[in-house]
């Protein structure tokens, strides 16, 4: 592979171990996919940030190389498995807590932004159209590559973390313009809505393609519902990028091959995801975490009631502080509802905390959380849940 | 002597006895890097150690997370001296190289079913027995 002198003073470890064990980490990962160089990056979002999922060996890992290698370029982190200020409210034990916060300082000891969120950009980091970028967190990537324009691929906790260190990721994959260009197009013929409609679609997406770049025709969300979508598509089919006309930035070739999506599938992909339910021990709302817009939508919903069970919102703690402001917290904790920034359920150590059921309006949420906890998970939409459960 | 070569992943040199298993390993939540055993529980090899043997497998499967138990495992001294894969995937790989363990991908594993002992050198498996 091709190295820029400064990238070879990296590698022969001018500039310490740390540094040099992450740029071979690149180099080799380089070698495996093809790449003939590296690519300089203007940010990263480091993933494998909650305890519950690295455990002893990556706090271990991260503890040791925080003591020598600092971030080249703006770097964010993914969220952890708990609201770091408010853990003991949500009763997380103390011994996670505390693992949980040297993960963090061992990050923030580095220069990673000190707030954990899969939406960073909500929270100060956006990139530029064409932008070349590492990130881990498969929500943000394909939000990144899609709706944005940026470019990246979908980046491991340790890969994301050496793109940070050295400025730098190899060159291959959804980096390069040839990659990026759909293989089947999708017309959408239904009217779709909210976060669980695109949830649905989504997953109806999945079920009909494998791991080609989609093209829809007929798919316009809003911000917060292309983030709700694109993070299905990447839970259930382990998509990076799509393009949707009307939507996304980029220039493309549209594919002549079409599969069309309409009312019928729609309904098909409900019946095998969707369940009745009356009673459950938690809601789980941001995944991926809340807009400031989605909140108020919340409380609109609300209309003055409260929900009989507990209602977790995650967000980052930017778009918290802007709600905090505005005196929303409060008002929506009287309604049984708690904001809290930095974390995400799936990641969370609900199993040990006696969390047996849950609902959500989100796809991604509905995926990942009865497998990485156990959890029975409902998924419907947002109006349902506040009419099922609020009172 | 018979020398199988293949692509080099990390650089080096070790001598083991060989655990060949043509299952793919799933490190997160497959091997416990304290003691190093497999625990997997659709794994056949599961409840033998791959501490301090030549591991010899088609490639890694499974969460990000096990490069970190890869990494766990050399750190708490129940590492493999080598691998051997016939794949390498990016867990794998980035679990080895965190963890300096030396790495020969792309080989032919169904060669190595039958041998006791082999050298890795470089990008050179050298059978001993």
């Amino acid at each position: 592979m091709y190295l820029t002198r400064e990238e070879e003073k990296m590698l022969d470890g001018e500039y310490g171990e740390t540094v040099r064990r992450f740029m071979e980490l690149l180099v080799k990962l380089g070698d495996i996919y093809g790449a003939e160089r590296m690519v300089e990056v203007g940010s990263a979002q480091i993933a494998g940030i909650s305890y519950k999922n690295i455990g002893d060996p990556g706090l271990e890992f991260l503890e040791e190389v925080s003591r020598e290698a600092r971030v080249r370029v703006p770097a964010f982190m993914n969220p952890a498995g708990m609201d770091l200020s408010r853990w003991k409210e949500i009763g997380i034990p103390e011994e996670f807590a505390e693992k949980q916060m040297r993960v963090v300082r061992a990050l923030t000891r580095m220069g990673v932004f000190p707030a954990a969120t899969c939406t960073p950009y909500l929270s100060g980091l956006l990139p530029r159209f064409g932008e070349h970028i590492a990130w881990a967190e498969s929500s943000a990537v394909i939000y990144a590559n899609s709706i944005l324009g940026a470019r990246t691929n979908r980046e491991g906790g340790p890969s994301a973390l050496a793109a940070a260190v050295t400025g730098r990721t190899p060159y291959y994959g959804l980096h390069l313009e040839e990659n990026r260009q759909p293989q089947v197009r999708i017309d959408v013929e239904a009217k779709v809505k909210g976060e669980y409609g695109f949830s649905v679609l989504a997953y109806a997406v999945t079920k009909q393609i494998k791991k080609e770049i989609p093209y829809f025709r007929g798919v316009r969300g809003s911000p917060d519902e292309m983030k709700t979508f694109g993070a299905t598509l990447a839970a259930y089919g382990a998509l990076a990028l799509y393009h949707a006309e009307g939507v996304t930035p980029e220039q493309v070739k549209v594919p002549r091959e079409g599969i069309e999506i309409g009312e019928k599938e729609l309904r098909e992909a409900e019946e095998e995801i969707r369940e009745e339910y009356s009673d459950v021990d938690l809601v789980v709302l941001g995944c991926p975490h809340f807009s400031v817009a989605q909140v108020k939508r919340l409380l609109d919903l609300l209309n003055g009631r409260s929900f009989r069970a507990p209602v977790w919102v995650f967000l980052s703690y930017g778009v918290r502080s802007i709600l905090e402001r505005e005196g929303l917290v409060r008002e929506l904790e009287e309604r049984n509802v708690k904001l809290l920034s930095d974390m995400c359920a799936v990641v969370a150590p609900l199993d040990v905390m006696g969390i047996k059921s849950a609902v959500t309006n989100s796809g991604k949420m509905y995926r990942y959380l009865p497998a990485t906890n156990g959890v029975k998970t409902y998924l419907d939409s947002l109006e349902n849940i506040v009419e099922v459960l609020a009172e | 002597m018979r020398v199988i070569r293949g692509k080099v992943i990390v650089e080096g040199e070790a001598e083991g006895e060989v655990l060949f298993t043509d299952y793919p390993i799933t490190f997160y939540g497959g091997v416990d890097m304290k003691s190093g055993e497999i625990i997997q529980t659709d794994h056949p090899l599961r409840g033998t150690s791959i501490a301090g043997k030549v591991l010899v497998f088609p490639h890694g499967v499974g969460s990000t997370v096990g490069s970190y138990v890869i990494y766990g495992l050399k750190k708490y001294g129940k590492a493999p001296v080598a691998m051997v894969v016939e794949s390498i995937d990016t867990v794998t790989a980035t679990g080895v190289i965190l963890a300096s363990i030396p790495t020969v991908s792309d080989v032919p594993i169904e060669e190595l079913r039958n041998a006791r002992r082999v050298r890795v050198k470089g990008e050179e498996v050298e059978v001993l027995g």
